[in-house]
């Protein structure tokens, strides 16, 4: 009896493990669906593991994401620069992307330069802070210096100096993540050989920008003028550079009355550059300095 | 009528399956980092514990209690939600794309989730029949997004806080879901008839 019962049961398990199986081979076959390859491919040069890690919702999403071109390849923190170069490969993006890109951070609004409107103390988060009057600084175009893009790079290329981020080039991948981050909007995707950029993005009028800070742009368009290639317009009162056309030939770092168009890969060193410079320059004539800004010295 | 309303009640606040019965877990904690796709993880788990248990009721019906083998439930059943969530896949892939991309990996990630099973075995504990079923099995599934919806909200707010350094990451999302499980034990004052 009890032989016969334990048949009986795996008879039945077996029978039905079967016929699911079988429902399932029929229904793949007429539920088959075709996919990109690639997407296949990909899923396999991923760990895997469907942490969610990249932002989607498991390696095949990401993978799905990447092939319809709405995903960078290096997003899987798990599987790092291998899993990259995998998907990089699979996708033939190593012969189209040549052309190496850099975050550069468009402001040189250092504690030292930029006066301040008030004295902030709270989330050390850009997000909070840039809804309060626009940030701690009077200029409410720049830097505020909490490091949301430090937390946001993927990479460890940011670091906030004296007030202001800074990328370090060789580190960055433009992966574009600290672009979105910062809520002012002051980072920017540019060439990695490029030789110039304008450090500033104030769209305020000339005096206006003089009261903020000693290295605004003014949109005076001395740098438009002067450039042989056309590549420098000033655009709602600040230049800006369009890399297409620049030929790095340096004319408009020469001109610019501000010193605020860069030249070369200097911005880690920027506050103290700058410092010097406006020391030694004793045309400039000193700035009225706040109470707070005070304070704010000696906190430091 | 009124005896479904009270089903669906208590599977859903007072016997929650994630808060109060710890079904579930696993998802629940994994994917609610962000609301988006804690909400298609829910709606995965609604749809499948309510086809689930449609399914595996019958099933127990019209072939384990005739031969009285129901010590077969457990192995049975995950068998019947592994292939019913795979057949519902892949129609979905083919007929309702849209549908396919929303719920995405969450439909096969809930296979073999212990929350879908814990309710197919608990519709025959309690003895329900067909209809109670399925709104045991549906309600069970709207407490789980409703839970997993409330604490990736939380998640989402925590991202913004000033957290103490040893309690950043996970140990505040286990804090956090801690409290949440004991607010929802609260509903057990909720009296209702039976």
């Amino acid at each position: 009896m009890d032989i016969i019962q334990i048949i009986l049961t795996v008879l039945i398990m077996a029978v039905f493990g079967l016929f699911l199986g079988f429902l399932i081979a029929i229904a793949s076959k007429f539920l088959f669906v075709k996919k990109d390859e690639r997407i296949d491919l990909i899923v396999e040069q991923l760990p895997g593991a469907n942490c969610g890690g990249c932002g989607y919702a498991g390696c095949g999403a990401y993978a799905e994401a990447i092939v319809s071109g709405n995903a960078p390849v290096n997003k899987c923190p798990v599987g790092g620069d291998k899993s990259a170069a995998g998907i990089a490969k699979i996708m033939g993006l190593e012969a189209s992307s040549t052309v190496r890109m850099r975050a550069q951070v468009l402001c040189s609004g250092t504690n030292s330069l930029a006066n301040r409107k008030y004295n902030y103390i709270g989330l050390k988060d850009c997000l909070s802070v840039a809804r309060l009057g626009n940030g701690p600084k009077e200029c409410q175009y720049g830097c505020i210096g909490l490091g949301t893009c430090v937390k946001a790079c993927p990479f460890g290329a940011i670091k906030v100096e004296n007030g202001v981020a800074a990328v370090e080039y060789e580190k960055c991948h433009a992966c574009g993540m600290c672009v979105s981050a910062c809520p002012q909007k002051l980072i920017q995707l540019v060439p990695f050989d490029t030789d110039v950029w304008v450090g500033c993005r104030s769209h305020d009028k000339g005096p206006v920008v003089k009261n903020h800070c000693k290295v605004g742009c003014l949109g005076c368009g001395l740098c438009a003028k002067v450039c042989p290639s056309g590549a420098i317009t000033v655009n709602e009162g600040v230049a800006q550079i369009d890399y297409e056309k620049c030929v790095s030939c340096g004319a408009c770092v020469e001109k610019c009355p501000r010193k605020i168009i860069w030249s070369g890969k200097v911005q880690m060193s920027l506050g103290s550059t700058i410092a010097n410079d406006i020391a030694a320059d004793s045309s400039e004539p000193k700035k009225r300095r706040s109470r707070v800004d005070k304070l704010m010295d000696e906190d430091r | 009528m009124l005896n479904l309303l009270v089903i669906s009640i208590n599977a859903i606040l007072i016997e929650n399956f994630v808060l109060v019965k710890f079904y579930g877990c696993c998802p629940f904690l994994g994917v609610s980092k962000k609301s988006e796709t804690a909400l298609g993880m829910g709606m995965a788990v609604v749809f499948t514990m309510t086809i689930a248990s449609a399914m595996t009721w019958l099933f127990n019906e019209l072939i384990l209690k005739p031969f009285d083998l129901e010590y077969l439930q457990t192995i049975a059943f995950i068998a019947i939600i592994a292939t019913l969530v795979q057949i519902i896949e892949m129609f979905l892939q083919k007929s309702i794309p849209s549908l396919y991309s929303a719920l995405g990996i969450y439909l096969p990630l809930i296979t073999t989730n212990c929350a879908v099973l814990g309710v197919t075995l608990l519709n025959i504990n309690n003895d329900y029949n067909f209809i109670t079923s399925v709104v045991y099995g549906f309600s069970a599934g709207v407490g789980f997004l409703v839970a997993i919806l409330l604490l990736s909200a939380i998640r989402e707010r925590i991202a913004y806080s000033d957290i103490p350094k040893p309690f950043r990451g996970f140990p505040i999302v286990l804090i956090a879901a801690a409290l949440l499980s004991i607010s929802f034990m609260g509903f057990q004052g909720l009296k209702l008839p039976f």
